[in-house]
């Protein structure tokens, strides 16, 4: 196996006197799988927000193929590759699902500064936001905008968005959330089908969605890594099945 | 020297206080909903007018009209809430600030129809004109009575805040208003009661100032200018920083307009832009 | 919302024409701008009001780049308008009556402010927006009061002298060369706004008013951009400040004041925002309105003014152009 792609050193924080992390330490090898479980309130999101720079942790260190980015801003954590998607949809309401696409491609090839230069004469851009949307099945709706779309396209656009960037390390919070059961099947085959040098690090509650789909599990309880292990491994370990399929909703 | 010092100390302080009444009302309302209320002031203007004209029309005792101005203030600032504000609680800032200003302009607008664009001066009565000699130093009588009132204020509002439990629900709602709400708090009626206490006390200043800057229809716009800065460099929804935020910027304006005359308003102007760049959520504002 | 889809996805168009289709001209644009040419022929006693309305229209269009396409409130643009008025004026006072090198010095000065005060405004926000910029106006009032032996302070800057224009066209009595000269420019800025705002940097724009949480995502630096936006409407604003002075051969405090800051909020909200021609129309109206009303004492102007505020936050939230838009049949794209 590679050298992890992305790192996580003893990562603290706190929110008053809770704490969410607690001296959490991952590593995510190229092309991974992995996912990140626990009950509600586990502090996955929050993870995922001291990863990507949208908050900033008590102490630990970030790293991102073996640099440290702990002190970056987020958007420089994204050019440098580490890309998240939100698991409530954080998206812009008035623009059409291929003005946002086109815009983060834009973002990422350095182009969305310009002003000097009509949108539509970036063609690559446009083919290539297309493309993604295309491979995303959104390309019949893409003229429409965002609010219009169906709540399970708008899921699809999350990733979308993050496709855009071409992240190296891409970290999916709870991309089925909300998606009918039939529909999310569907979502994870998709990501499933993501370029395989891509780590990808999905939460997801629903078992059967894990099990199928992830190489390795984390289980994360109250800020703190429980264990890690392949599906076997976890599907076996009595603490996991105490403190988290006991008690979880989907179990 | 010391005795100049002590005196605009003084006088400084007792115009904080005039502002601190002014804005504290601003202040909470704006920590419980985040609603920007630039019409604020023109409570206050109301506050002004109600007992001007409680006093010429009326020939109320000053003291009389004072709760008076609080709770005719407090009464329109409710009906304006109910129908008018809530529709916008959330809307953006920018619809709030049109919607605000727009009735700042209506208002000045009215009272300028009914009561002409100049200053109207009121009687204070004999008790609380001239001064007090202390140690060599003189206190105006007017400006000792608006300290004590505003420390009375000071000390009911804390205290209701801290020992009741309508206080307590204040305190949850500015805290966090989803977990209040999940504690079963009408955080709606609460604030409704909030905004018509609160804009009461903005028209208690009002009354309170006129016989300080005097009142005309402007007084709604040009004091809306230091209550937004009382709240925000004592920082939304803090009782205890918008006493603090009063008190220096009080002693500031009336020490700087002694002895750099020349300057203006200019330096409270930069001080806040300064103070703001380096801490948007205030000086005291926890937030 | 309406429903939107008019077009049925098999015969829509392809995602570059969609995207060209909406930087096109639209015929009632070039009818608008050839209107905008009729004061010369039919109303030439007007034309004085018509150089002060494309003045405004240019202040307003530069306050509907931050407000409109990047969501930044400011209620102290004055500033910058008034920054550029002085500029210009003093260049002339000083024996430098050339209009368009004016005109760029006004630029350069309203530009640069907008440099230094742009770290500000781009890392605060809401109501700490709404007070640094009404700060900052107030500042730029008490300092060019006090600063009466440059300004000429509440008197106003007198003896402001312009040569011709292009070396050819008086500032005549009747407002020709003045309504000429401030719709060129009203134009030339036009262009460059609409240019702004169809390109991929005016995209990022609508991107961080629609939604600054994602920004950061999709790897954007938003402040670097609204830092960007800012300073540009700031010239511009210079620019139309340059103009009323160089026009009317003096500037007063008033230029730097409240009232202008909020009057342009109000034309803007009024017109419609974040669609350059709100701002335009908005500057139409407002203008005409007040001329037409010119004996109305002002507090009941404002009277009429505050209920016209309170109606169109509660029942025409986009503006006069967005009741159009919404009256008439739709046109595609316009987001
Ligand atoms: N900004 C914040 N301030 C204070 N507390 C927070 C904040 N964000 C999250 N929390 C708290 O931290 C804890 C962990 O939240 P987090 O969103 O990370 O959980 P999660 O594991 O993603 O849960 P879920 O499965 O419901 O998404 C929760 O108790 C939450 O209420
Ligand atoms: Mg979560």
């Amino acid at each position: 196996m590679n050298a992890p792609m992305l790192q996580t050193r003893g990562l603290d924080k706190r929110f008053g006197s809770l704490i969410v992390a607690q001296s959490i330490e991952i590593d995510l090898p190229q092309g991974a799988r992995h996912a990140l479980i626990g009950p509600n309130g586990a502090g996955k999101t929050t993870l995922i927000n001291l990863m990507t720079g949208r908050l900033r942790p008590d102490a630990g260190q970030i790293r991102l193929g073996g640099e440290n980015i702990s002190a970056l801003a987020p958007e420089a954590r994204v050019k440098r590759g580490l890309v998240r998607t939100f698991q409530i949809n954080t998206l812009f309401p008035h623009l059409t699902a291929l003005e946002a696409v086109t815009l983060a491609v834009c973002e990422r090839r350095g182009q969305a500064g310009r002003w000097w230069r009509k949108l539509s004469d970036h063609k690559d851009a446009i083919d290539e936001a297309h493309e993604i949307l295309t491979s995303l099945q959104l390309a019949a709706d893409c003229l429409r905008p965002t609010h219009a779309l169906a709540y399970g396209q708008q899921r699809l656009l999350e990733i979308a968005l993050a496709l855009a960037t071409r992240p190296k390390v891409l970290l999916l919070d709870e991309p089925a959330a909300g998606v009918p059961q039939g529909e999310s099947a569907e979502l994870f085959t998709a990501i499933a089908n993501l370029p395989k040098d891509m780590a990808v690090l999905f939460i997801e509650h629903d078992m059967n969605l894990v099990f199928r789909f992830a190489t390795r599990i984390i289980v994360l309880v109250a800020g703190a890594v429980l264990t890690e292990g392949t599906p076997d491994e976890i599907a076996a370990d009595p603490r996991v099945r105490e403190v988290y399929l006991g008690s979880a909703h989907h179990g | 020297m010391t005795t100049q010092i002590v005196g605009i100390l003084f006088d400084g302080l007792a115009f904080g206080m005039l502002l601190f009444v002014l804005s504290v009302g601003l202040s909470v309302t704006l920590g419980l909903m985040n609603f920007i209320n630039l019409a604020h002031g023109s409570f206050a203007m109301i506050g002004g007018y109600v007992t001007l004209t409680l006093m010429r029309e009326g020939g109320w005792p000053f003291l009389a009209t004072l709760p008076a101005a609080f709770v005719i203030t407090a009464l329109i600032s409710v009906a304006f809430e109910r129908t008018l504000f809530r529709r916008l609680y959330r809307s953006t800032a920018l619809n709030q600030v049109l919607l605000t200003i727009g009735l700042v302009f209506v208002s000045a607008a009215i009272a300028a129809y009914f009561y002409g664009t100049v200053q109207q001066p009121i009687q204070v009565p004999d008790y609380l004109r001239g001064s007090h000699e202390i140690a060599g130093v003189s206190f105006a009588t007017y400006r000792l009575f608006l300290l004590v009132v505003a420390l009375f204020l000071v000390a009911l509002l804390i205290g209701g805040l801290e020992y009741t439990r309508f206080g307590a629900r204040i305190r949850a709602a500015v805290d966090d208003q989803r977990m209040a709400r999940g504690l079963g708090i009408d955080v709606d009626s609460v604030f409704a009661v909030t905004f018509a206490l609160g804009s009461g006390l903005a028209g208690l200043g009002g009354a309170l100032a006129i016989e300080i800057v005097g009142l005309d229809p402007s007084f709604g716009f040009h004091y809306l200018v230091f209550m937004l800065i009382v709240v925000a460099v004592g920082g939304l929804g803090s009782v205890g920083g918008s006493f603090a935020a009063a008190a220096l910027l009080g002693i500031f304006d009336v020490a700087g307009k002694y002895y750099v005359p020349a300057l203006g308003s200019f330096l409270i102007y930069i001080v806040l832009i300064v103070l703001l760049f380096v801490r948007p959520r205030g000086l005291f504002g926890k937030r | 919302m309406p429903a939107i889809r008019t077009t049925p996805a098999d015969t829509a168009p392809g995602p570059q024409a969609f995207l060209a289709a909406q930087t096109r001209w639209r015929l009632v644009e070039i009818l608008f701008w050839l209107a905008l040419l009729s004061p010369f022929f039919l109303l030439p006693t007007y034309l004085t009001l018509a150089s002060q309305i494309a003045i405004t229209a240019l202040f307003a269009l530069s306050v509907d780049l931050i407000l409109g396409y990047a969501g930044i409130i400011t209620l102290g643009h004055a500033l910058f308008f008034g920054i550029g008025a002085y500029t210009a004026g003093l260049v002339a006072k000083w024996g430098w009556g050339e209009a368009i090198s004016g005109l760029v010095l006004a630029a350069l000065a309203a530009g640069f402010v907008g440099y230094v005060t742009g770290f500000i405004i781009t890392r605060v926000h809401h109501l700490a927006l709404i007070m640094i910029t009404l700060g900052l106006g107030l500042v730029a009032v008490e300092a060019a009061n006090s600063a009466s032996w440059l300004t000429g302070g509440a008197d106003g800057l007198q003896g402001v002298r312009m040569w011709k224009l292009l070396g050819t066209f008086e500032f005549d009595l009747w407002g020709y060369s003045a309504y000429g000269y401030s719709l060129g420019a009203l134009f030339v800025f036009f262009l460059i706004s609409r240019r702004i705002v169809h390109s991929p940097f005016g995209l990022s724009l609508r991107g961080i008013r629609e939604n600054l949480d994602r920004m950061p995502a999709i790897g954007a630096p938003s402040r670097a951009r609204l830092h960007k936006i800012y300073v540009i409407s700031a010239a511009m604003a210079g620019v139309a400040g340059a103009l009323l002075a160089q026009t009317t051969e003096t500037v007063s405090l008033e230029t730097l004041g409240f009232q202008r800051s909020a009057d342009v909020v109000i034309m803007l909200i009024l017109g419609g925002t974040g669609r350059l021609y709100g701002g335009i129309v908005g500057a139409i109206i407002f203008m005409i309105a007040r001329d037409q009303l010119a004996d109305m004492n002002p507090q009941y102007w404002y009277f009429w003014i505050g209920l016209l505020l309170v109606a169109v936050v509660l029942f025409l939230s986009n503006g006069i152009l967005g009741g159009l838009d919404r009256l008439l049949p739709r046109r595609r794209g316009d987001a």
